[in-house]
């Protein structure tokens, strides 16, 4: 490949980037409200040109926009966020059980140490093939059971793609948990500071977290508003995480931006149990060509290495 | 009118029971009410609490407390389809059992969704059931069907009460308070038994009979699929409807030998209950064990053979974990049932009860057997290292409450004996009616054929035809 093709790609690759990360900061702009000044002493004079909720452009003081708006409330966040559909791509070659996207996901949703919206299973499909690290958050199925077999409509698909869960609607049945295929959801069994966080409650950001009412990973849509990515995204240092819009098809893991199509037809991404039907938002690339041995996963306290220990090739390494 | 004061006399047999009431009798009420009041204290540690006090975690969310609501519910169905289908076929001996199967099906069907309450995290949300409902959802399904089956039931057993009611309110012998007479005259609607009402009621309660059949089993097929719509591979089966069905007949036919047994000893009655009704209702048993045993075989049997791999997980943790556990509910429970009533000379009084008891443990067994290792193998494999949350075992506030359900179907059933016969006197009264006047139908007809045919040298024997 030569000088100018690959600056070409790469230019493209920013386009579509700007375009997507526009995109979701338009929708957030969208939601501004001016209102309320705030500290008359700190006014610079600074103008900024704001899209109003009726479609016009106007002028405000940047001192005078309040970012009250950010707050989604649980009736509001029942409606997706407009024109996308959410992916992710995992790419399981770069997986090394970091864990870093597990605990940025605990921080920014007040998880307890034990509770885990994105988990890192150690698979292994038989004794003889090879094991590999699969980060699983919440597939936001695009046919989710989880959703048919609630009685009172507290968990929802939105028109984005991304499977929510109202937890003031929620009474705990539990039937939904049963109903996952994937071990995504988590019950809270008891009362903790951890469910005490002095913030409104919003089903985008599922905290604070509620007793007797169950939770799982959200997809991050306060974060998207804000034209951010997921927590998850941002903070695994190996880029394992792409995440994007399959509409834009368009998906990235901070560091590249790629095609969403190209990338799964290039890799041969697939979805994890396909067969039943359940149809993912979560698409995973194969674990061949990898940039680490699974050893490597090892490196953290025996309270997780413990986790993987029956797992055969676990097994079989301290028997060696 | 003859009929009548039979009837008069028969109940004189009970009232005794309806009006004293015995130190023992206290006694047992007390301990019961310990036993509930106990029970609740530890509802109340639940709710405050949270589930973390139960057992139950995120792979196993739900434990006992689901076992003991399809147990529960499983009687109950049992009850409507022993009683119904006896009254619909017109069983002869059905008489004296009827009323413990009717009040067998309305006790559990009280007790067995307050299981289904215990599961539920945020109970102060019940009402969105009503207020947020959705149809695709099984739990709704099953909200509308407890709740049609339950005013189906009630109705039913209340039909089948106003006749006694109407005797203990014209009975002159009763000594029991003025307000408990009153309460007789109300709830006996101004029956009189005339030729009309009494034609009435039996339609309706035929109808009754016929309609509480089908309710019952499409209730409990309902219940079965909020397990078999789900895609957990223990769950995920398309038998599980009429297998459920099967199971909740079996269960409950043990109970209700279990019954008729303890109230053959406490209330003595040798002469209503003969061995006959044990013979009975143990066929029954011994039919649906011999179903239930090739429903459960067939069930297990496919999961083991084509083997796939999730399925192979479930029986080998049925096999090895679970395998005492597995031999008693599947082989045990089955088997015993068919050898003790296969053989006519195992078969007495006592044996028949004991396969019963059996039976309703191993099934409750079977229930377990089938929530809890499902939930243990699920698709993604349980990387945890908190035992307790990768393998399920009940608490004590778990097991409370499970006792505090039986007491409370032991203190229902015992009041409800304080407040009526517990054989349905008037149905007993006229079915021996009946049964004479057949005899003296066949005695006429036997005469006349005697007569006739004196020349041939027909020879019959009265007793052939008293079968
Ligand atoms: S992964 Fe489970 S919880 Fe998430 S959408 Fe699919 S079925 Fe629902
Ligand atoms: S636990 Fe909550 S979200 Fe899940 S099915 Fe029940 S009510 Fe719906």
């Amino acid at each position: 490949m030569d000088e100018s093709q690959n600056d070409k790609k790469n230019n493209r690759r920013k386009f579509l980037r700007v375009s997507f990360l526009t995109g979701l900061s338009v929708v957030a702009a969208k939601t501004v409200f001016a209102d309320i000044p705030v500290d008359p002493e700190n006014e610079t004079g600074e103008m900024i040109t704001l899209l109003s909720p009726d479609g016009k452009l106007v002028k405000v003081a940047k001192e005078k926009i309040n970012y009250m708006e950010k707050y989604i409330s649980p009736e509001a966040s029942r409606q997706g966020i407009p024109h996308r559909k959410f992916v992710m791509v995992i790419d399981l070659a770069k997986c090394k059980n970091a864990r870093v996207c597990v605990e940025k996901c605990q921080k920014a949703h007040h998880l307890p140490p034990q509770q885990e919206f994105m988990k890192i299973y150690l698979m292994q499909e038989s004794e003889e093939s090879a094991p590999y690290w699969m980060p699983k958050p919440c597939f936001h199925c695009d046919k989710p059971l989880c959703v048919s077999v609630c009685p009172v409509g507290a968990t929802y698909k939105r028109t984005d793609g991304i499977v929510l869960i109202d937890n003031e609607r929620c009474i705990g049945c539990k039937f939904c948990m049963t109903g996952c295929p994937y071990s995504a959801r988590q019950f809270n069994w008891a009362d903790s500071p951890y469910l005490h966080v002095d913030q409104p409650y919003s089903p985008e950001t599922s905290v604070p977290g509620k007793e007797g009412t169950v939770s799982k990973c959200d997809f991050c849509p306060d974060m998207i508003r804000d034209g951010k990515m997921p927590h998850c995204v941002t903070g695994c240092p190996m880029g394992v995480i792409y995440f994007g819009d399959q509409l834009e098809d368009i998906v990235t893991n901070g560091d590249e931006t790629i095609r969403f199509s190209e990338l799964i037809a290039s890799r041969s991404g697939y979805r994890h149990l396909e067969d039943l039907g359940t149809k993912p938002s979560v698409y995973y690339l194969p674990p061949v060509n990898r940039q680490f041995p699974v050893d490597r996963g090892f490196d953290h306290p025996d309270e997780i290495n413990q986790r993987y220990k029956d797992v055969p090739y676990v097994k079989k390494m301290h028997k060696d | 009118m003859e009929i009548t004061k039979r009837k008069q006399e028969m109940l004189k047999e009970f009232l005794p029971h309806l009006e004293k009431t015995s130190f023992v009798w206290y006694a047992w009420v007390t301990f019961l009410l310990a036993a509930i009041f106990f029970a609740i204290y530890c509802l109340i540690l639940q709710i405050l609490k949270g589930h973390i006090i139960t057992g139950m975690r995120d792979n196993v969310v739900w434990g006992v407390y689901i076992v003991n609501f399809i147990f529960f519910m499983g009687i109950s169905y049992a009850g409507a389809l022993v009683s119904g289908s006896m009254h619909l076929f017109k069983t002869t001996w059905r008489g004296p059992i009827l009323r413990i199967a009717e009040l067998t099906t309305i006790i559990a069907l009280f007790i067995g969704p307050l299981y289904i309450l215990l599961c539920i995290g945020r109970l102060d949300r019940l009402p969105f059931l009503f207020m947020y409902p959705r149809i695709q959802s099984p739990i709704t399904w099953d909200v509308i069907a407890i709740t049609t089956d339950l005013f189906g039931c009630l109705i039913y057993l209340y039909l089948s009460f106003i006749r006694d009611f109407a005797l203990m309110r014209d009975s002159k012998d009763i000594k029991l308070p003025k307000w408990r007479i009153n309460i007789y005259k109300a709830l006996a609607l101004g029956y009189q038994d005339t030729p009309t009402q009494r034609k009435r009621i039996k339609n309706v309660t035929n109808i009754m009979s016929a309609m509480i059949i089908a309710i019952a089993i499409i209730v409990y097929s309902v219940l079965a699929w909020i397990f078999s719509v789900t895609l957990q591979p223990g769950w995920h089966s398309t038998i599980f409807g009429p297998y459920f069905v099967i199971a909740a007949v079996f269960s409950g036919a043990g109970v209700i030998i279990i019954l008729m047994r303890v109230f053959r000893s406490i209330y003595h009655l040798e002469k209503y209950i003969t061995k006959q009704h044990f013979v009975g209702v143990g066929m029954i048993l011994m039919i649906l064990s011999m179903f239930f045993a090739y429903f459960t075989f067939s069930e297990y049997l496919t999961k083991w053979y084509g083997s796939k791999k999730l399925d192979d997980n479930l029986i080998q943790i049925l096999f090895t974990q679970y395998f005492w556990q597995f031999v008693f509910s599947n082989y045990v429970g089955t088997l015993l049932p068919i050898v003790i009533m296969g053989i006519p000379k195992f078969r007495t009084i006592n044996t028949i009860t004991f396969a019963a008891i059996v039976a309703v443990l191993a099934l409750w067994m079977n229930r377990y057997l089938i929530v809890v290792p499902t939930l243990e193998t699920p698709y993604m494999p349980i990387q945890d290292t908190r035992p307790e949350w990768i393998l399920y075992s009940a608490t004590w506030i778990e097991w409370s409450l499970t006792f505090g359900g039986i007491a409370m179907f032991c203190f229902l059933f015992t009041l409800a004996a304080k407040i009526v016969p517990i054989i349905p006197v008037s149905e007993v009264a006229d079915a021996e009616l009946e049964m004479s006047h057949a005899l003296a139908h066949d005695q006429e007809n036997l005469n006349a054929l005697l007569g006739k045919s004196t020349k041939k040298h027909v020879i019959l024997k009265k007793e052939d035809h008293d079968l």
